[in-house]
């Protein structure tokens, strides 16, 4: 029993209602965005030095024994989602300052954030599953208003889709728990997967948990489901799209490690050799885009379908290298996800334009965007030793352990058009004859390259100091792959 | 019992789908909130519809009904209720800036390919 693990939820909740307050004060709602923010970062580190003295921490909300309340439940992944959403959606917001524009400030964008980071750490650290499903409204509800905030013509019909794709994929969601409580009997995560594991997952239940995989399969976009994605996610400003491919995709990721981890794992032969397949048509899936599009926005949304590939595959291999690697690639693709979007968000503000042909020379004029762009991207393609190396190289004696050769062998290919199609928007933007810039606030252009500069720097720090961050990272993946330690520290107190 | 609203939810679903597939923008809005009707039927049914007390605990009671798929619904409804009304704002401005309803004049390609 112990209420820190609801802080980093309950933070931002209550900071965005504050927020409300303030509406004709910008200034005032930017302070309090981030006083609030800095509070949610400081007790989410807490949670993680916590979880790291004391094992999994658990609350079981209004004093119900633990089965029939509703459980909060924070195991080291999930502290350490939570607080990487929080440090990245601080930097978001200090970007935004300089970005987003006035009306749209006026207009609860920093309200919106903040719940959407509410449902984000809630999703995170809850440990019910209708819960669950009430944080993710939560957190769709939020990015609903940030996806169609502005009104612009091109919002206004990408956000139809994405609300309507949302709407139906969380009629499902509906559905599935309906199938799971009707066989199981309960909403308790842990206690779902104790059940499960008595009565040794009949085939129902693997119905279940592909239907469920559907469920978290159209929030992160693996294959046959991401078609909404990349028209979506390119509509909204840069600012707001970088919360969503850093974020909202990856609780469906979260979620799918923590189903197929806890409840789905008698029948590995069947549920895992799905994903394992729907993982590597992803990756196909988002390098052909990645190489497809002249569009900065384009090719970095695809890049992060083909993360996403890679973090699953890492899940789909339940040995203990594949799961390190998940979550240590799962982490870094939040931070240089992050950072590559809030990149290209400057070198569109700096063009003009998000059209790759319509560029050049970009670094005669902004040698310090051009310079971090190439740390960034060099990250996200895995150079050792920034942050993507580790994480890949986990997850790729993971497949190989596992003798799954031939998926090992694509990770192994999309690494390649990764670094391919992130230096082509090098070579494009930064080489080449400079372009007629229209001119734009150097001073605005200084204050956007801050927090940019300061994530970049993030992810080198956490590339470098793998060593540092791999007992966290292994306490972690062994609670994944242990569910009886999860299981009796949520129902045995 | 449980047979007859299986059957009912299947009817919501068959409508909901129809209306989902067609290209009126409020068609498809209305297939939505037929969709979540139907999941809210069958997350009721689903829990089993036996019991004919009250879900209050007190000794002797045996043969009450589960309470906790009411409270599922109950929570489902309100979050389908707010979801719905906004979708229904959104598709009116979508309408009135966009001067169609209709969704297949609404693919636009504004990326560099």
């Amino acid at each position: 029993m112990i209420n820190l693990l609801l802080f980093p939820v309950i933070i931002p909740f209550f900071t965005a209602i504050l927020l409300l307050f303030f509406k004709e004060q910008v200034r005032v709602q930017r302070v309090l965005t981030v006083i609030g923010l800095s509070a949610g970062i400081v007790s989410a580190l807490a949670l993680v030095s916590k979880v790291k003295q004391d094992g999994i921490q658990s609350l079981t909300l209004g004093s119900w024994p633990a089965p029939f309340g509703i459980t909060m439940v924070s195991d080291m992944l999930s502290a350490l989602l939570v607080t990487t959403t929080l440090i990245i959606t601080l930097l978001i917001a200090i970007y935004s300052f300089s970005s987003i524009g006035v009306e749209r400030e006026r207009y609860f964008y920093y309200s919106a954030m903040l719940f959407m980071i509410t449902g984000v750490n809630g999703a995170f650290t809850t440990g019910d599953i209708f819960n669950m499903f009430v944080f993710f409204e939560v957190l769709l509800i939020a990015s609903y208003l940030l996806i169609v905030l502005g009104g612009e013509k091109r919002q206004l019909r990408e956000s139809i889709k994405y609300i309507l794709v949302n709407v139906i994929s969380s009629a499902f969601f509906v559905i599935t728990i309906a199938y799971l409580y009707s066989v199981v009997g309960t909403l308790n995560m842990a206690d779902i997967g104790e059940k499960i594991a008595s009565i040794g997952q009949p085939p129902i239940l693997s119905v279940i948990g592909v239907l469920m995989m559907l469920v978290f399969g159209i929030k992160a976009g693996i294959f046959p489901l991401y078609f909404w994605m990349p028209g979506s996610y390119a509509a909204p400003p840069v600012p707001v799209l970088a919360l969503f491919g850093a974020l909202l995709t990856k609780v469906g990721v979260y979620a799918i490690m923590r189903i197929d981890t806890l409840f789905f794992v008698s029948d590995l032969a069947f549920t895992h050799t799905i994903l394992l397949v729907l993982a590597l048509l992803t990756i196909v899936a988002g390098c052909i885009g990645a190489l497809a599009y002249f569009d900065l926005k384009q090719i970095i949304i695809y890049n992060i379908l083909i993360a996403i590939g890679v973090i699953l595959f890492g899940v789909a291999q339940m040995n203990e290298p594949g799961m390190q690697g998940a979550i240590f690639y799962l982490l870094h693709d939040m931070l240089i996800k992050g950072a590559l979007f809030l990149l290209i968000g400057i070198i569109i503000f700096v063009t003009g334009t998000s059209n790759l042909r319509e560029m050049g020379g970009l670094i005669k004029t902004h040698p310090t965007l051009g310079w971090m762009y190439l740390i960034a991207a060099f990250g996200l393609a895995g150079i050792p030793p920034l942050s993507g190396f580790a994480g890949k190289l986990l997850i790729i004696e993971g497949g190989f352990t596992q003798g799954h050769l031939f998926g090992t062998i694509i990770i192994l290919a999309s690494s390649l058009v990764v670094l391919l199609s992130v230096i082509r928007i090098f070579l494009y933007a930064f080489w080449g004859e400079p372009r007629p810039l229209k001119t734009t606030d150097r001073s605005v252009y200084r204050r956007m390259m801050v927090p940019a500069v300061l994530l970049v720097a993030l992810s080198v720090v956490y590339g470098v100091g793998t060593e540092w961050i791999y007992p966290y990272v292994s306490d972690a993946a062994r609670v994944l792959l242990d569910p009886d330690s999860y299981i009796t520290a949520v129902l045995k107190e | 019992m449980e047979l007859l609203m299986a059957i009912v939810a299947g009817l919501l679903f068959t409508a909901a789908i129809y209306l989902i597939l067609s290209r009126s923008l409020i068609k498809v809005v209305l297939g939505t909130g037929l969709l979540s009707h139907g999941a809210h039927l069958f997350i009721l049914t689903m829990g089993g519809l036996g019991g004919s007390a009250p879900p209050v605990l007190a000794d002797g009671a045996g043969d009450f009904a589960d309470p906790l798929p009411q409270a599922l619904i109950l929570t489902a409804i309100v979050i389908s209720f707010g979801v719905t009304a906004f979708i229904l704002v959104l598709a009116y401005r979508t309408y009135a800036v966009h001067e169609t309803d209709d969704l297949s004049l609404m693919k636009g390609n504004d990326e560099h390919d």
